[in-house]
This record gives C-alpha cells, sequence and structure tokens, in this order.
C-alpha cells in the first residue's frame, strides 16, 4: 500500500512540477494545489500506514492508527486551502489589472 | 511553567481581531495599535529579563508532557529576537501612521500588522516543528495581505510570485517534515534533537537537513534563493517594507540557526560547509546586484541579501566567537536595516520618487535627514564606533582564527562593497545642487517623519559604544546555542 502511495505522491509532484513551469496564471495556481496535495499524502504515508482500531478507544487494541500525521495534515489543508482561495482572488485581480494572465508578460522591465 | 512565554503571541493576536471591528475608525485603530505596540515591547523585554534571571523558561500547552504535546519554549536567542521584533515593530508602526494612506488603514492594515507580529514571535517561541511551520504559514499569510495592500499594478505583479514561491517553499517544509517524522516519530525540538544524535544514520539525516536548507533558505533570502526578495520588497510602501526588510527574512535565518544548532549537529562537516559557502555566494551577489541598481529601496532590498549572507556565515563557521557574532550582526542588522528602509519612505515623502538620478541636494533643504541617513549608512557598512563594525568584526576574527581565509577575503571585499553603495546613494541624494523648490521643500514637515526613525539610529549608535555588555550577551545567547543540552533538559526534564 504505501508503494502505491508513493507512486501518486510522485506522480502528483511530477505534473505539479510541469504545471508550475507553464506561463498561465491558472494553470501555476492548479500546480501549486496539486503539489501541497502531494506534500499531505506524503506527510500520511511516511510514518507507514497502519490497519487496526481507533487509537483512542482503550490501550487494548493490538494495534492502532498512529492520529499525529493525521492532525498534521488536517492542519496544513485547511492552511492550503486558505491559501489557494487568497491566491485565485489575487491571480484573478492581476489579469483583471493587467489584461493578461501570461506570466511572460507579466514579467516586468528593468527600470520601473 | 510560565505562561508569560505565551504573551508576545497571545497579545498581538487578541488585539489584531479587536481592530478588525473598528475598521471604519483609522484614528481609534492608530490609537490602540499604538497601545498594543508598546506594550508588546515592555511585554518582550520583561520576558527576556526573566530568560536572563533563571534561564530557559517552557509551558507545555494544555498540560501535556513534553515531547508528546506542543511546548513554548523561551531561551535568550528567541527573547532576544522577540525584543528586536517588538522594537522594529512599534518604529515602522509609528512611521506608518504618518505614511499610509487611510483607504489601506481601512482596508485591515492594522489588524494584520499584528496578525504578522503573532506569526514572528510564535516562530521565534515555539518548541515544536510542526508549529513552527502553522506560525510560519500565520505570518507569511499575513505578509501576503501586507504585501498586496493597496493592489497597484506592480503590487499585484510582483505579490503573486511571491505568494506562489512561499506556497512553493511550505510544501517543501511539510514534506522535511514528514521525512524528519518518519526516521525520528517526533516533532518536538528538543526530542528532535536526542533521536538525530542516538539514531546515527548520516546519510539520510543530510538529507533531510539539506531539506530544510533550502526551505528556510528560501524564506530567509539564501543563494541561489534570493531571486523574489528585490522586486517584492520594491512594491509596498516604506513602513510595510521596513517591517519585512528589517524581520522577515531574519525569521528563516533564525530557523536555520535553530535547527542546525540543535536538531542537524549529526554532521558540520557536510552541512556546515554546505552553509559557509552559501554564505559565501549570498554575499558576494546580494551586493552586486545592490552596486548595479540606482533605485533607493532596490539598493537597500538587495543590501538585505548580502548581509544574511554574514548572518549565516558565522553559523558555517560554527564557533562560539562566530556565533555571537552572528547574532550580534542579526540585531544590528533588524534595527538598522529598517531605520534605511524609514529613510528611503522618509525621502520618498520629501521628494516623491525613490529614484537616485531624479533627486539631488537634500543635504541643503533636509539636513537633519542627511546626516541621520549618513550615520545609519556607515553603521551598516562597518565604520567604526557604530555597530556594524563590532558584529563585521567578531565573523572575520573568528574567520580568521579556523584559517578559513577566502570567506574572510569575500567579506571584506562585500564590506568595500557596501560602503560604495552606501555612498552611491549618499551623494546622489544629498549632495549636489537642491532639486526641490522651497515651496516644495515647506510642504512636508519631517519631525513626525523623523520620530519613530531617530530612536533606531540611537539604538545603533549605543550598541557600537556599548558594545562590550551587547557583545558578553551576544556571548551568552551563542553559549547557549552552542550546548544543545540545556535547550534539551530544560524542555524534556530529564
Amino acid at each position: 500500500m504505501e508503494i502505491l502511495m508513493i507512486i501518486t505522491v510522485g506522480v502528483l509532484f511530477s505534473v505539479s512540477t510541469y504545471l508550475i513551469l507553464t506561463k498561465s496564471l491558472l494553470r501555476v495556481i492548479l500546480g501549486i494545489v496539486l503539489l501541497s496535495h502531494g506534500a499531505h499524502l506524503l506527510l500520511l504515508t511516511m510514518s507507514g500506514l497502519k490497519e487496526g482500531a481507533p487509537p483512542l478507544l482503550g490501550e487494548g487494541a493490538e494495534s492502532y492508527a498512529d492520529p499525529l500525521p493525521q492532525a498534521l495534515i488536517l492542519t496544513a489543508i485547511v492552511i492550503s486551502f486558505g491559501v489557494t482561495a487568497f491566491l485565485l482572488v489575487l491571480a484573478y485581480r492581476t489579469y483583471k489589472e493587467h489584461k493578461t494572465d501570461d506570466l511572460d508578460q507579466l514579467r516586468g522591465n528593468a527600470d520601473e | 511553567m510560565n505562561n508569560l512565554v505565551l504573551l508576545p503571541v497571545l497579545v498581538p493576536l487578541i488585539m489584531g481581531v479587536i481592530l478588525i471591528f473598528f475598521r471604519n475608525n483609522p484614528v481609534t485603530q492608530r490609537i490602540i495599535s499604538g497601545i498594543t505596540a508598546f506594550s508588546m515591547l515592555v511585554i518582550s523585554v520583561y520576558l527576556t529579563y526573566v530568560i536572563y534571571q533563571d534561564g530557559i523558561i517552557t509551558l507545555e500547552l494544555g498540560n501535556w508532557k513534553a515531547p508528546f504535546g506542543i511546548v513554548f519554549v523561551g531561551d535568550l536567542f528567541s527573547g532576544l529576537m522577540v525584543i528586536l521584533a517588538s522594537v522594529v515593530g512599534v518604529a515602522c508602526l509609528f512611521f506608518a501612521f504618518q505614511t499610509i494612506h487611510t483607504d489601506r488603514e481601512k482596508y485591515y492594515f492594522y489588524p494584520f500588522y499584528f496578525f504578522l507580529l503573532t506569526g514572528v514571535n510564535g516562530a521565534f517561541l515555539t518548541g515544536d516543528l510542526f508549529n513552527l511551520f502553522v506560525f510560519f504559514e500565520v505570518m507569511l499569510i499575513a505578509s501576503y495581505v501586507l504585501i498586496v495592500i493597496g493592489g497597484t499594478k506592480y503590487q499585484l505583479r510582483e505579490s503573486f510570485k511571491y505568494v506562489a514561491i512561499n506556497i512553493f517553499a511550505s510544501a517543501f517544509f511539510i514534506v522535511g517534515v514528514a521525512y524528519l517524522y518518519s526516521i525520528t516519530g517526533t516533532l518536538n525540538m528538543a526530542h528532535l534533537a536526542v533521536q538525530v544524535a542516538a539514531l546515527e544514520q548520516d546519510g539520510v539525516l543530510n538529507v533531510i537537513a539539506v531539506l530544510f536548507l533550502i526551505v528556510f533558505g528560501m524564506k530567509g533570502a539564501l543563494f541561489p534563493l534570493y531571486f523574489w526578495l528585490p522586486k517584492s520588497y520594491y512594491g509596498p510602501p516604506a513602513a510595510i517594507a521596513a517591517l519585512f526588510g528589517g524581520l522577515l527574512t531574519k525569521v528563516g535565518i533564525y530557523a536555520i540557526m535553530r535547527s542546525f544548532t540543535l536538531i542537524f549537529t549529526h554532521n558540520p562537516d557536510f552541512t556546515h560547509n554546505i552553509i559557509l559557502a552559501l554564505a559565501g555566494f549570498t554575499m558576494f551577489f546580494g551586493v552586486l546586484g545592490a552596486v548595479s541598481q540606482f533605485d533607493f529601496k532596490r539598493i537597500l532590498s538587495y543590501h538585505i541579501i548580502s548581509q544574511v549572507g554574514y548572518m549565516v556565515m558565522g553559523l558555517g563557521l560554527y564557533s562560539p566567537l562566530a556565533i555571537a557574532g552572528a547574532i550580534y550582526y542579526i540585531a544590528h542588522h533588524i534595527i538598522v536595516k529598517s531605520a534605511l528602509f524609514l529613510f528611503a519612505g522618509a525621502t520618498q515623502k520629501v521628494t516623491g520618487t525613490t529614484d537616485l538620478k531624479k533627486m539631488s541636494g537634500l543635504l541643503k533643504t533636509h539636513p537633519a535627514l542627511g546626516w541621520l541617513f549618513f550615520i545609519a549608512a556607515i553603521s551598516l557598512a562597518g565604520i567604526p564606533p557604530l555597530s556594524g563594525f563590532f558584529s563585521k568584526f567578531a565573523l572575520i576574527l573568528s574567520g580568521i582564527q579556523q584559517e578559513r581565509y577566502f570567506i574572510v577575503f569575500v567579506s571584506l571585499i562585500v564590506g568595500l562593497l557596501t560602503l560604495f553603495s552606501m555612498m552611491k546613494i549618499f551623494i546622489y541624494v544629498f549632495w549636489g545642487s537642491p532639486s526641490l523648490s522651497e515651496e516644495e521643500t515647506k510642504k512636508t514637515k519631517l519631525g513626525p517623519l523623523l520620530l519613530p526613525i531617530v530612536p533606531l539610529v540611537a539604538l545603533s549608535i549605543a550598541m557600537g559604544l556599548g558594545a562590550e555588555p551587547i557583545f558578553s550577551f551576544s556571548t551568552q545567547v551563542a553559549d547557549q546555542l552552542l550546548d544543545p543540552s540545556i535547550y534539551i533538559n530544560s524542555v524534556l526534564k530529564e
């Protein structure tokens, strides 16, 4: 199971790298979203995926899932959700003001 | 157990929330935020005094024992950083009262100003790696808003890049946390230090250490990850640029110093030599950027990069004297750099531009501004008896003691080029025949603008003249940093 998850993370990372390197604002945002998904999945996977009882129902369980990575990615997901929303609005305003979403034209020049 | 260590985080957070309700009333916002900033200064000084007297103080949140719960740890280094953050916070806030446009005030400038300080103080005081990530995000989200507030074309364009780069770095922070958690099974920094030392797996730890170096280097503007800084710091008004230039990159540097003195000390030959090489490149390319520019704010932004190099040079040399020098340098840099950015703001207010070629002769019309700038500028370049000299002296001395002559050579050259580019600003802006007519000169009152800057310049002079006590304090901070067992024992209470 871990192997499958790690391959998924690898696919997510490579797709997001490709998208971040493109020239359209929206694609860059999609790339960043996929990158944070990959990072979250990696955080969940790295400590090992275990099967068993929930951790908080007593000490009798023979094996239980590690609750900490789940708590961590919950926090990280909330943060990346908020930041993505902000980034979308920022990109929209940038598009409105500059009338373009091509990053080549958003480079700016040396003497301003 | 001491709740005091939580106050520098809680006070700005609560006051920031309260300020949201006074959105349409700038005067009330100014009064509340002024009082808050001063009370933060008092709290931070008192906190550091307590740490100095009683040793490291820790707070286990919710009474969950370390290493299972989240801890807040106040040691001398974090206490010093919290003081510096509050000093800059007060100065930039009072400069903002004079210069920030009411439109920006109404769109939640003050609340986000305090949310930023919440994140910065939290990052300094937390003792948990994931909590550090959370406070980084608090700080960054506030900085995204502050850097784009006002929404000019330039700001929007450069802010998008700033935000994208920082989210990218944050994703790698999570990746680093994931790797570290998988091999050590803990995220408490003190416990991490114990586990990393016990693990003896240099290969994988080196990979993780370099991953964290990339993450923090991206926030702290290290070579080759500094490319985003000059353009994005040029956009916002001077009060915000001064806060960012003084404080934000230094949070990245704090994280590097903390993690590479506490956690990743398993293989200094490898990691700290990489840091030393990066330091050399950072300062050299940063100062070359500064020499090539003809804009007040851009020159200062490039100087942030070159001076970040000096700080990590102290860490790379990794001796008590070098670390003490780096800490002295951080204190000096935060104060002087914020002052210089505020000078850029004051000149912009007077002349209406930051382009060096469009202004001249301000020394005749505004002598106070000129000479105060001169003091701050030569302090930055490291002329005795100002604060810049003693910090560089300690760094270079320890470089010579360790026979690392090449980095010493680079840092001396960079010092010379720093002096050159600061004098370039002085000559272009203040010498020559006055470019302003008498009416234009009288239009702006300089007194209120200089009020927040004078204490910073005075502090820089005091830090130079009173170098002995400050240097012995930095040495104490460095001793505490270089002996992780003090930190570990006070958190884990073994």
